[in-house]
């Protein structure tokens, strides 16, 4: 089959531009009426010289694409031909701009990157949510919309947990980008999510140095090295790397699997609240490291075997944040007690979550007999003292305080910035609005009526 | 449109008719029974009149080796417990029943699709397929694009990949997985009457046939009087066990 040119007519769809040639598929902006969405095709290369496993892939994007509940985060499949016949993908296209318009003027400021990485994490958790790994994440396939979402593109790589994966046994050589491929792809694992998150911290090292972390592999010994061999630490390159950034960058490349972040969603928190990132040695490292220790990894490289991948995700949400809205102006024992004991029994329910302390207080400005700091650390140590009697171990609890004239909408818009599962807070005016608009559940704590 | 596939329901009422209440439900408008419609349960005779009504609605039926077995074939390698269930099925059947599974084909081709109790490759033989070696063979017997079986109670599904030999891919209950004609196919269906992977619920399948894609569901239904009654029989107690425990 020749490539189709601009012009022809595919079951009704005209043909436009060709928008990218890629190794496998073409891909065109399709004309005619105007739909409620814009749209392109997807046809994959066949033909002469070309890989059988084109067709393959292209067979996996359009049943792994088929299998996604709609979403900002992913096009949206409109139309889809025989694949032995006509084969072909109609999606939408996503209007927006590249990471590689990013990468291309990295290094970026911390927050910039962080604010990238946190959007694209976000779209990660999404897919890793329906049990899907994308495994073939780098600059060219992501593309953030106006609206700051970040969306995927190009599943012609990627895995369904729950379908089978047609592209088990169609290559010898590892596939992917080797630039951003984590280290278990390498030996040939296709069923991990973590697989992403590596990538994930190889796109932010990029963005926050302007260096690729394990620079361009050409041959599989070269791409074999990150198997043993650790990247420069950001801060060598870019010394005003905040240690927190370089915290999340090296934890998501860390070569085992199992000591990776947990999940998308964690990274995305990590991401978005710089001051609750669990510092580690990870976060002051200066140098790659030592000889001794390469030398351990090394060893180890040679018999390296993946982490066995995580369960699929259907029924195990990742990490679930618990908001517990606290108003520390108050001074009314009996319901922080009742909120108390509300949140001791969701830990019981769910021994994984992680209890988010909050409270709203007016923007500085409005007030005038402190200094913000000053007022900022009180607030923190009273959400301290709410939440000691509960006794959870310290990396489970987070302390924050947002500053807002309007507490509702401040809690609604770090729910869902932060994929909260679930806010327990007292009665009031503030808590009819959370309930009504919550992305999540909401539980209205009460105090015992006194008798 | 939608076709139910049933296994291994080895006279199971209750397991049977929540079956085919499930797929009725959504949407079924054609059945295939896969064999071993009789043997271990304790109600051959009215499992049996419901899949005759069946086919003479146009059901699919092929024999199972329990079912040959049933109307005195000779079938090698059956154990204690299912000898002793097919001497007590044998004297519970009417003529007419007999007559029916005796007339019973191994296998049954239907445009692209293959229905046989075993592997496609000697289906008299009743071969196990435990593994992509035994798919290899089954598929390679046939030019079908489906293969759908049972004998193995364990719900599977083999598809081609690069160089043609099988993949083996475990469902999900309740996921449709496209399965697109240029591949091959072998899903085995599981066992709706006596299920063996530590879950009591019965298991089938459901082909939607025009949109090239096949689902495969475990539905719980009644085991308890399903085991009780195979108490009552006097059939050996490891049988009615095996549906509580669902091993």
């Amino acid at each position: 089959m020749l490539a189709p040119e601009p012009g022809i007519e595919i079951d009704g769809f005209r043909l436009g531009e060709r928008m990218h040639v890629g190794s496998m598929a073409s891909i065109y902006r399709l004309e005619g009426p105007k739909g409620p969405l814009p749209l392109v095709m997807k046809i994959p290369r066949l033909g002469a010289g070309e890989r059988s496993a084109n067709v393959v892939s292209f067979e996996q994007c359009r049943m792994v694409l088929g299998a996604l509940s709609q979403s900002p985060h992913y096009p949206t499949v409109i139309a889809y031909g025989d694949v032995e016949t006509t084969p072909y993908l109609v999606m939408e296209y996503i209007e927006g701009t590249r990471l590689d318009t990013w990468i291309e003027r990295a290094p970026l400021a911390p927050q910039e990157t962080a604010r990238l990485g946190h959007a694209l994490a976000l779209a990660l958790h999404e897919v890793h949510r329906q049990d899907v790994i994308h495994l073939d994440l780098k600059a060219t396939n992501v593309i953030y919309r106006a609206s700051g979402e970040a969306a995927l593109i190009d599943f012609g790589l990627s895995c369904h947990r729950h379908l089978p994966d047609l592209l088990a046994a169609e290559f010898h050589t590892p596939v992917g980008n080797w630039v951003y491929m984590a280290p278990e792809q390498i030996a040939g694992e296709r069923c991990d999510p973590r697989s992403d998150l590596f990538a994930l911290g190889a796109l932010l090292y990029q963005l926050a140095t302007g260096k690729r972390a394990f620079g361009t592999p050409s041959t599989v010994a070269q791409l074999r090295r990150r198997l043993y061999r650790d990247p420069p630490p950001p801060r060598a390159l870019v010394a005003a790397t905040p240690p927190w950034l370089q915290e999340v960058i090296l934890h998501c490349l860390e070569i085992d699997a199992a000591a990776r972040c947990a999940s998308a969603a964690q990274a995305a928190f990590d991401l978005a609240n710089p001051g609750q990132v669990a510092l580690t040695e990870r976060a002051e490292r200066a140098s790659r490291a030592g000889i001794v220790k390469l030398g351990r990894h090394w060893l180890k490289a040679r018999n390296f075997a993946p982490s066995a991948p995580p369960p699929p995700a259907t029924d195990v949400a990742p990490l679930p944040v618990i908001v517990v809205a606290i108003a520390t102006h108050e001074t009314d024992e009996p319901f922080f007690e009742a909120l108390r004991s509300a949140t001791r029994r969701r830990v019981a329910a769910d021994g994984g979550c992680r209890i988010a302390c909050i409270t709203v207080v007016p923007p500085a400005a409005a007030l005038s007999d402190d200094t913000p700091t000053g007022r900022h650390i009180k607030q923190l140590v009273s959400l301290r003292r709410w939440a000691k009697p509960l006794g959870l171990p310290e990396e489970r609890l987070t302390y924050h305080v947002l500053e807002s004239d309007q507490p509702a909408v401040a809690l609604l818009d770090y729910a869902a910035v932060n994929e909260v599962e679930e806010i327990l807070m007292g009665p009031g005016k503030e808590a009819a609005q959370v309930v009504a608009q919550a992305p999540c559940s909401v539980t209205v704590v009460r105090a015992a009526p006194l008798s | 449109m939608k076709l139910a596939l049933f296994a291994d329901i080895h006279s199971n009422l209750e397991a049977l008719t929540a079956c085919l209440d499930h797929a009725a439900a959504l949407g079924a408008a054609r059945y295939a029974f896969l064999g071993d419609l009789v043997g271990y349960g304790a109600d051959p005779v009215a499992v049996l009149e419901l899949i005759e009504s069946h086919a003479a609605r146009g059901a699919i039926v092929v024999l199972g080796n329990h079912d040959a077995a049933a109307i005195g074939r000779p079938v090698h390698g059956m154990n204690l417990q299912a000898l002793t269930a097919i001497a007590w099925t044998r004297k519970r059947l009417p003529k007419r029943q007999v007559d029916f599974l005796g007339a019973l084909p191994l296998s049954v081709r239907e445009d692209d699709r293959l229905y046989v109790h075993a592997s496609a490759a000697a289906p008299e033989r009743w071969t196990y397929v435990t593994g992509p070696r035994q798919a290899a063979q089954s598929i390679g017997a046939t030019d079908a694009s489906v293969i759908f079986c049972g004998h193995v109670h364990e719900q599977k599904l083999y598809y081609t990949g690069a160089g043609g030999y099988p993949m083996p891919f475990q469902p999900v209950p309740g996921t449709p997985i496209p399965t697109a004609r240029h591949r091959q196919w072998l899903a085995i269906v599981g066992s709706a009457g006596q299920p063996r992977d530590r879950n009591t619920a019965a298991c089938y399948a459901l082909a939607d046939l025009a949109r090239a894609r096949i689902t495969f569901f475990r539905v719980p239904y009644d085991h308890g009087t399903a085991a009780q009654k195979i108490r009552a029989a006097g059939l050996p107690e490891r049988l009615a066990r095996r549906l509580e425990r669902g091993s």
